[in-house]
């Protein structure tokens, strides 16, 4: 079974996360970043499904040079090869042009050996925006399941256990699927010593647009289709009251209820 | 007047709050109309009516349910095509992110996710503003290609009543073969605890690690106040309480009037869920946990010797 795992280079979400002031986008150059934690569990839940039987496990990243190093852990996990999509045009892509390459790249990886899985995050550390698996399935075409906190795969078949608020679901999803996993569902490795130095040797494609066959105009912020048209930094919270509980901490805690209404 | 399509949240007909906020708020683009997925819209008609739905798409086809988000996203798209609304608003939850997510690549319009404000935009169009990197940041974005398609938070606007028929049309429908590859095989109903929903409460009481697994303080103090109980990822994963009540990064992001964070530290994944509450207070025996940096008002101290005597005076206040 082999499995395309897509994976974000995030800003560590530890560090001042802000914007580059000239054309409101993310900051991906001046803050240290890292594979998104979240990712970490896709890939490892490929892992697992690989291990348990056969096949490889391919992990894609769309991103600026940096974003090297979200395939390396990915690789020193154990992930068997990477490909990394670069080009200066990308810069300022919004979710619709960041899927649509993510989709071309798994269309040009799995041209050569089909994928029976493609995993992604449950949402990135960054956007949080987790629409990137809903739209990469629009485009591929593949039945997906979202939020997957359990995933079994057996013969042609996808099994997945959903949590929502009102019931826990157990999905079906014919293979070739598309599964977007949370932190429920595993728990990630860390890269051994071995896997850190086999790591080293695993082979990573760098592809263009061109390669690819898109167009530069197809993606970036021109090609956006929506618009930031200003960030602001919130103010930050300032510290109210804090009592030392003296035996009437929860008198206190009640009086301030009651002096700000919510009793 | 455009019309401006809403998709309504509901369980079996029976509306969520959030759907009389997003009534409210589409009533300063154009005309609401509203978009009944599923059974129950008997039930749900009066509030749809109540909160200014002046029509009501309805599609009832057992198929669209059972098949996941994709058949819905098709609903509103070929909805989008015959009514060309000025915008489509959708819950900001799981499935209402995928339905958006769906929907924008469908009808290649800009997307704009958990909007906690929607506005006119200044010349024409839409205007939202969103909380982000763990509400550090507020950011006013438009969307400047196709239908504007906007996922809304919860608690975003105060639902306002503003009597419309409701007057339902029965939209023919068909899911296509390809939104069928994913099925629902088994659904297991979680049990009501009674108390409010946790991304709805306009009060959270939440439980971290300092409970030990005892949550029954913070469940009583929550009681006392009408409040929804919430949870840290480490109570979570210790197994004390289900994960749908988690709150932060990776659980449910909640804006409520009021937080009350309980043996809980303040680590930045927790607050990127509690950070944008009104006024947030905390109970934590160390005076240093980073949770103080946010409060209005915190008490270190013992939890379980704070919360019980807090829930006391809250009842006899409240008589
Ligand atoms: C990718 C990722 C996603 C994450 N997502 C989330 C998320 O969505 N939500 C989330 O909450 N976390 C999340 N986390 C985990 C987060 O980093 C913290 O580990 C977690 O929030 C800690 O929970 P806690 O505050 O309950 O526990 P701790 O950090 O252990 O804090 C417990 C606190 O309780 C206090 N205490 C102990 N006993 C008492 C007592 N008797 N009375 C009063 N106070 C007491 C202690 O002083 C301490 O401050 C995520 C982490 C990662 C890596
Ligand atoms: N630039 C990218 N490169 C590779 N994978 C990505 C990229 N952006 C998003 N993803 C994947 O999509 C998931 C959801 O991301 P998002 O929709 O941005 O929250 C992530 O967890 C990744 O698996």
């Amino acid at each position: 079974m082999n499995i395309v795992v897509c994976v974000k280079y995030v800003p560590d979400a530890q560090a001042e996360r802000t914007f580059n002031a000239s054309d409101n986008t993310t900051d991906r150059e001046n803050v240290d970043g890292l594979l998104s934690e979240l990712d970490e569990y896709a890939v490892e839940e490929a892992l697992k499904i690989v291990e348990a039987g056969d096949g490889e496990v391919t992990v894609l990243t769309v991103g600026p040079d940096q974003a090297a190093d979200a395939i390396k852990k990915a690789l020193q996990m154990g992930a068997h090869k990477g490909v990394h999509v670069k080009d200066d045009a990308i810069h300022g892509s919004d979710a619709p042009a960041t899927s649509l390459v993510l989709a071309a790249a798994i269309k040009k990886i799995t041209a050569d050996a089909p994928a029976d899985l493609v995993l992604t995050g449950m949402a990135s550390t960054d956007g949080t925006m987790g629409v990137i698996p809903a739209m990469l399935a629009e485009r591929l075409g593949l039945p997906a399941v979202t939020y997957a906190s359990e995933l079994t795969v057996d013969g042609g078949t996808a099994t997945i256990r959903r949590d929502g608020d009102v019931s826990t679901q157990t999905i079906q999803a014919t293979l070739p699927a598309l599964v977007s996993v949370t932190d429920q569902i595993n728990e990630p490795r860390y890269p051994s010593f071995k896997g850190i130095m086999a790591a080293k040797k695993k082979p990573v494609e760098q592809w263009s647009l061109a390669d690819l066959g898109l167009d530069a105009a197809q993606v970036g912020l021109d090609a956006a289709w929506t618009k930031v048209d200003a960030f602001a930094a919130r103010p930050p919270r300032q510290q109210g009251t804090i009592v030392t509980d003296e035996g009437d901490g929860g008198q206190k805690l009640a009086a301030f209820l009651a002096e700000r209404k919510f009793i | 007047m455009a019309e401006v399509l809403v998709l309504v949240d509901h369980v079996d007909g029976k509306v969520r709050k959030t759907t009389s906020e997003l009534l409210t708020i589409a009533r300063r683009l154009g005309e609401p109309s509203a978009v009944f997925i599923g059974e129950g819209f008997d039930s749900a008609k009066e509030t749809l009516a109540k909160f200014g739905a002046a029509k009501v798409y309805r599609v009832e086809s057992a198929d669209v349910l059972s098949h996941l988000v994709a058949p819905q996203a098709e609903v509103l798209a070929q909805l989008v095509g015959s009514a060309s609304p000025a915008a489509v608003l959708i819950p900001s939850n799981v499935e209402g992110k995928e339905i958006a997510a769906r929907l924008a690549i469908k009808t290649e319009s800009g997307l704009i996710t958990d909007a906690v404000d929607v506005k006119p935009g200044a010349g024409g169009g839409v205007a939202t503003t969103q909380s982000v990197f763990a509400g550090s940041y507020t950011v006013d974005a438009t969307v400047t290609k196709g239908t504007p398609i906007i996922t809304v938070k919860p608690n975003s606007a105060a639902p306002e009543e503003a009597p419309a028929a409701a007057a339902d049309e029965v939209v023919d429908f068909a899911p296509s073969d390809a939104a069928k590859g994913a099925r629902i095989t088994e659904s297991k109903e979680k049990q009501a605890t009674g108390r409010p929903e946790l991304t709805e409460a306009a009060i959270v009481v939440s439980g971290g690690r300092g409970t030990g697994g005892d949550f029954s303080p913070v469940e009583a103090l929550a009681d006392s106040l009408g409040a929804a109980v919430g949870a840290s990822r480490a109570a979570v994963d210790a197994g004390w309480y289900p994960h749908t009540s988690q709150v932060g990064q990776t659980g449910k992001q909640v804006s409520p009037q009021l937080y009350v964070a309980c043996g809980i530290s303040g680590a930045i994944q927790h607050r990127a869920g509690m950070q944008t509450s009104k006024t947030i207070v905390a109970v934590n025996k160390d005076n240093e946990a980073p949770i103080f940096e946010l409060v209005d008002f915190g008490v270190v101290g013992d939890l379980f010797q704070v919360l019980p005597q807090a829930t006391e005076a809250v009842k006899a206040a409240k008589g």
